[in-house]
């Protein structure tokens, strides 16, 4: 090619991917970075009515939060809730994985549809939902239970019972969408060896445990670490189904951020609080990686 | 043999439908009288179906103003996202320029840093724009749509290089490469990210409560919590709600379920 064309062509590479890129670093890059800059402040109703009340305030903010029980309450339950979920949700959706793969399945497109369709449904609207489907006196969960002769259940209103709602609504939710991975990575895992195994006389456990989890590792990793992505991110759910109760038992980080930054206008703490998010998240998939690498999965 | 592929369809037609009960039992409470989901057990079907559960959140709740709302929002989010991400995703993959392949990497690399966390400077950095409260304080997010710019890319990679230079030899500008040769071949992957970004800010929740104020811009989301939390004994009435709010885009990926799969995949299984 000439070299007026290569230059037309750089100048074209350029004017094409700029408006995205500025729109890129003013509204993701900037912001994120300005986050542990106004962590550092004590950036409040204050300063939002007269930028003139902003102070530096090194780690303060960072000290107090440290010092603020309901800051480990909102830690701690996001920590269950990851260590809680993240095993219930993978193991659900590679169940759900499994079924419609298998062979013997019949009108295989319409399940996979039906078992992805909540992941498209507004979270706001099923939260809603779900929070009737838990009544304690008139839902559908505790009808269900009492079938099995179980005891109604304070779903939304006991402290110990709170989390695994949550948990359940979450599942129901999201497990669709890992389901969608697993179903590809499994596609791929050779028949002829799972074939090999069962002849062999291997039982399903058996062969899920030594033909199919290890040919699909990678695939497994990656789920968790985008559900683990998801755990940290729980807002909507506890804001529609409990705000945050009964006794602070389904506070998640976000949801302290929320308050902190919107509800209290402390917007300078708030911000360290999305920092130690990210420093958690980012420490979580790091390990995970690591002990991915040290299995050999990657 | 036959008993097996029964019994394992039946299983997954079990789970199926525990799956989508949730869904099917809201519809049904949307169309009872006030107070019949109120009892045990829970009725599974309205005795004397109704639309009044409709009539009054169009009528005294002023619904179809929320409506238009998030239809206004999504669909202008999708627009704007296309317009952005698509001849950035076209660059990134056939055009030679300097710092290219870096700027990629480090897009990529920003794909794990969750939206959230620069939430509160945003919400500075868009009061300091004058853009707090407005539509287009919610629209912002969706412009810088890294994910994608990525799924772009990776279709367009598979675009053969020949036939772009057989274009520039017939004099063609880049500009008309893109829109006259590319865009057809993009568009499936087009649908796919259009539909992406309509169900993805259709549903938002989080940012939408930041930057709305007035309740007259509020989308769907918006409003159904803020009215949920004031209406907690109105069982049907809020199922109505939800109804409204989750059905547009459960038909809409009913009816394009193939796009959005299959981009689900290139988007997130790599090798």
């Amino acid at each position: 090619m000439s070299a007026a064309g290569r230059v037309s062509e750089a100048r074209a590479g350029w004017a094409m991917s700029s408006p995205a890129l500025a729109a890129i670093i003013l509204f993701f890059v900037l912001p994120a970075i300005a986050s542990l800059a106004l962590s550092f402040t004590d950036f409040d109703i204050y300063a939002l009515a007269d930028i003139g009340n902003l102070r530096f305030v090194g780690f303060q903010n960072y000290e107090r939060l440290i010092g603020n029980p309901l800051f480990w309450k909102a830690v701690t339950n996001t920590l269950l809730f990851v260590g809680f979920g993240v095993p219930f949700i993978v193991a659900l959706s590679l169940f759900a994985a499994m079924l419609v793969n298998s062979r013997w399945l019949k009108w295989r497109p319409v399940w996979r549809v039906a078992l992805f369709a909540p992941y498209v449904t507004t979270l706001v609207a099923t939260a809603v939902v779900w929070r009737y489907l838990l009544h304690t006196r008139y839902g559908l969960v505790n009808y269900l239970l009492s079938l099995f002769g179980i005891a109604p259940i304070d779903w939304l209103g006991d402290p110990h019972a709170s989390l695994p709602a949550i948990l359940i609504f979450v599942g129901w939710k999201t497990f669709g969408y890992n389901m969608i991975i697993f179903l590809a990575a499994l596609q791929t895992v050779p028949r002829e060896l799972d074939e090999a195994a069962r002849i062999d006389g291997a039982g399903w456990f058996t062969r899920l445990r030594h033909v199919i989890l290890p040919a699909i590792a990678p695939t497994v990793l990656l789920v968790s670490v985008l559900t683990v992505a998801g755990m940290f991110q729980l807002f909507a759910e506890p804001y529609v189904m409990t705000q945050g109760g009964p006794a602070q038992s389904t506070v998640t980080i976000l949801y302290f951020m929320y308050e902190e930054g919107f509800k209290w206008w402390n917007l300078g703490s708030g911000a360290a609080v999305a920092f130690l998010l990210f420093l958690c998240i980012l420490a979580v998939t790091l390990v995970q990686l690591r002990l991915a690498k040290r299995s050999g999965a990657i | 043999m036959s008993l097996r592929r029964w019994s394992v369809t039946l299983l997954t037609a079990f789970v199926a439908l525990l799956t989508i009960a949730p869904l099917l039992w809201m519809l049904s409470v949307s169309f009872m009288a006030r107070g019949e989901a109120s009892a045990f057990p829970p009725p599974l079907l309205p005795s004397d179906p109704s639309l009044d559960n409709y009539r009054m959140l169009f009528g005294s709740f002023g619904i179809g103003r929320f409506l238009l709302n998030s239809l206004l929002i999504s669909t202008l989010a999708t627009v704007l996202a296309l317009l952005f991400t698509i001849p950035a995703g076209y660059a990134f993959a056939k055009l030679r320029f300097k710092g290219r392949d870096a700027t990629f990497r480090l897009l990529v690399a920003a794909l794990v840093v969750p939206g959230q966390i620069g939430m509160l400077p945003l919400f500075l950095e868009l009061k300091a724009m004058g853009l707090v409260n407005s539509y287009a304080g919610a629209l912002v997010p969706w412009l810088a749509g890294i994910f994608g710019i990525f799924l772009v890319r990776q279709y367009c990679l598979a675009i053969p290089d020949e036939m772009l230079e057989a274009a520039r030899i017939d004099g063609a500008s880049e500009a008309q490469i893109l829109r006259r040769i590319v865009l057809p071949i993009l568009t499936p992957i087009i649908v796919t990210l259009a539909l992406f970004v309509f169900l993805g800010s259709w549903n938002d929740f989080m940012w939408p409560l930041i930057i709305l104020a007035d309740q007259d811009l509020y989308t769907l989301p918006v409003a159904l919590a803020a009215m949920s939390r004031q209406h907690v004994q109105d069982n049907e009435l809020m199922m109505a709600g939800a109804v409204i709010t989750t059905l547009p885009v459960l038909i809409l990926f009913l009816a394009l379920q193939r796009f959005y799969l299959t981009g689900l995949l290139s988007g997130s299984v790599k090798g």
